[in-house]
């Protein structure tokens, strides 16, 4: 690798798994969570364990908000969003009360109903319905098991956007790019190797990101 | 479409992994880190650590054990024992546990869920409860508090309005006897709840695993049973799997051409044709 990946601490999430999953790839990311060593970063990660409300608060008291924004949108950088951390590229969420996002692919977070048999966290391994063909899903193949955790999901506006779902009683955005700005729902630092190959397909795309 | 999760649950104890008989002996089976690897490497849907001197010795979490074990783990970790504070929580997470147990505060602060779904969301808090069977109900056990008269599904529903994501429920009685999951047990607390629960306690054979999934589980568990046995996870698998249920199936290697013997479900010896015909086969390795 010659571009620098950082993984962004805001406090929230689970840094470590995705440190390892990285490794496993032989790539040695750097976690930060201030904004002079993240301004080196080519691109980032932006994973997410938590609730939506505290990762804003958490973002803007770390001064990174405003950062990434910049960084993203006007300096292009691309992003891989995780979890949570997709979720937050929404325009806003309705967990606990409604809360802005950053609002770089249109949509809102809703939580997912629970019913007679479908329970509520949506967790577990789930089949990726591939809707758009990406170079991010090389060497992965339709329907490939990811693994999920989430009682909220994303309802993204754009069906350009969308590159991926999954079925539990609706349909669930998975995987979704505007751009260089990446959003998977499922874990893919958690999904053995299916995961690791769209991670390897994430450095990938930043390795030939020119902007 | 959602499957039905495979858990491998690891036993700690002074250390090292064991295997836990009715929570009164233990056998030891070997270093946690080694554990972690195979299960990973054998395709199990999610693994859970538990650390079961934690609470007893007053102690927070062996966060550095943690951080080592969850470098051999491409799977969600959970991880409990000995969780008293959101700073435990914190200090886990980034050590590298995607999910946190919570059993013994259940009972002495369970607004320590609510605290903790709050920052970290629902889906990062399981609430761990062992169960025992008193005359035709079930008690809450736990071995630091007395809980007599507290049934389990009351627990449970608490929990769940405390906003836990999840239930990990093991039965005492089944604990290491090999006997097979505590159906009823399960279906009594299912019954109550809208998240997912987590049936543990008791699988001797694959064919506890079958009867857990059938019953419409959203998740099965075991601990000893996955011990002891050359790629174990994969052979149970592949057992579940031919019983028509729908579970994950993405292991390396298979044992779609064995047979299963009757009494223990276990793939039986090849014969010597067979084992002759697999001298030469070669089997790249997947570049990622």
């Amino acid at each position: 690798m010659t571009k620098k990946i950082a993984i962004i601490d805001y406090g929230m999430g689970n840094l470590g798994s995705v440190q390892m999953a990285f490794r496993q790839l032989g790539v040695d990311l750097s976690i930060y969570d201030n904004i002079e060593n993240l301004s080196n970063a080519d691109a980032f990660i932006l994973p997410g364990v938590g609730a939506f409300p505290q990762a804003i608060l958490n973002l803007k008291k770390y001064e990174i908000f405003e950062f990434l924004n910049e960084q993203v949108i006007e300096k292009k950088k691309p992003i891989l969003g995780i979890c949570l951390g997709m979720q937050l590229m929404a325009n806003q969420s309705l967990e606990q009360g409604i809360t802005e996002g950053f609002g770089w692919i249109d949509g809102i977070v809703t939580p997912i109903e629970p019913t007679e048999v479908l329970h509520v966290p949506h967790v577990g391994w789930n089949n990726l319905v591939i809707k758009k063909d990406d170079d991010i899903f090389n060497n992965i193949d339709d329907g490939a098991h990811f693994f999920f955790d989430q009682s909220y999901k994303f309802e993204v506006s754009n069906k350009k956007n969308i590159l991926g779902i999954c079925e539990y009683g609706k349909n669930i955005v998975s995987v979704l790019r505007k751009k260089h700005i990446f959003g998977t729902q499922f874990h893919p630092e958690k999904s053995q190797r299916n995961g690791l190959k769209m991670l390897r397909n994430y450095l990938k795309f930043v390795e030939n990101h020119n902007e | 479409m959602l499957k039905t999760r495979i858990i491998g649950v690891i036993i700690i104890k002074n250390g090292w992994v064991v295997q836990s008989i009715n929570f009164r002996k233990f056998l030891p089976v070997g270093q946690l880190n080694i554990v972690v690897e195979y299960f990973n490497q054998w395709g199990i849907d999610e693994i859970v650590i538990l650390d079961i001197d934690a609470t007893r010795e007053g102690r927070s979490p062996n966060f550095d054990m943690i951080k080592s074990a969850s470098s051999f783990s491409q799977t969600p970790l959970s991880v409990g024992g000995g969780i008293k504070s959101i700073k435990d929580m914190e200090s886990l997470l980034r050590a590298g546990a995607d999910k946190l147990v919570i059993n013994t505060q259940l009972i002495n602060n369970i607004s320590l869920i609510e605290e903790g779904s709050h920052l970290f969301g629902n889906q990062c808090m399981v609430a761990s409860i062992d169960a025992i069977k008193v005359g035709n109900s079930y008690e809450v056990f736990n071995a630091y508090q007395d809980c007599a008269n507290l049934t389990v599904e009351k627990l449970a529903i608490d929990c769940e309005n405390q906003g836990a994501g999840e239930i990990f429920l093991n039965s005492v009685d089944r604990d290491g006897m090999k006997l097979g999951l505590d159906i009823r047990l399960g279906q009594i607390v299912r019954d109550s709840l809208s998240i997912p629960l987590i049936l543990c306690g008791g699988v001797g054979k694959s064919s506890d695993l079958v009867e857990g999934v059938r019953n419409g589980f959203d998740a099965v568990a075991a601990a000893n049973f996955f011990h002891f046995t050359e790629m174990s996870v994969i052979a149970a698998k592949e057992f579940i799997l031919r019983s028509g249920c729908n579970i994950r199936f993405d292991s390396f290697a298979t044992y779609s051409g064995a047979n299963f013997d009757k009494f223990l479900d276990r793939p039986t010896r090849l014969s010597e044709v067979d084992l002759e015909k697999l001298r030469f086969e070669y089997i790249p390795e997947e570049f990622i």
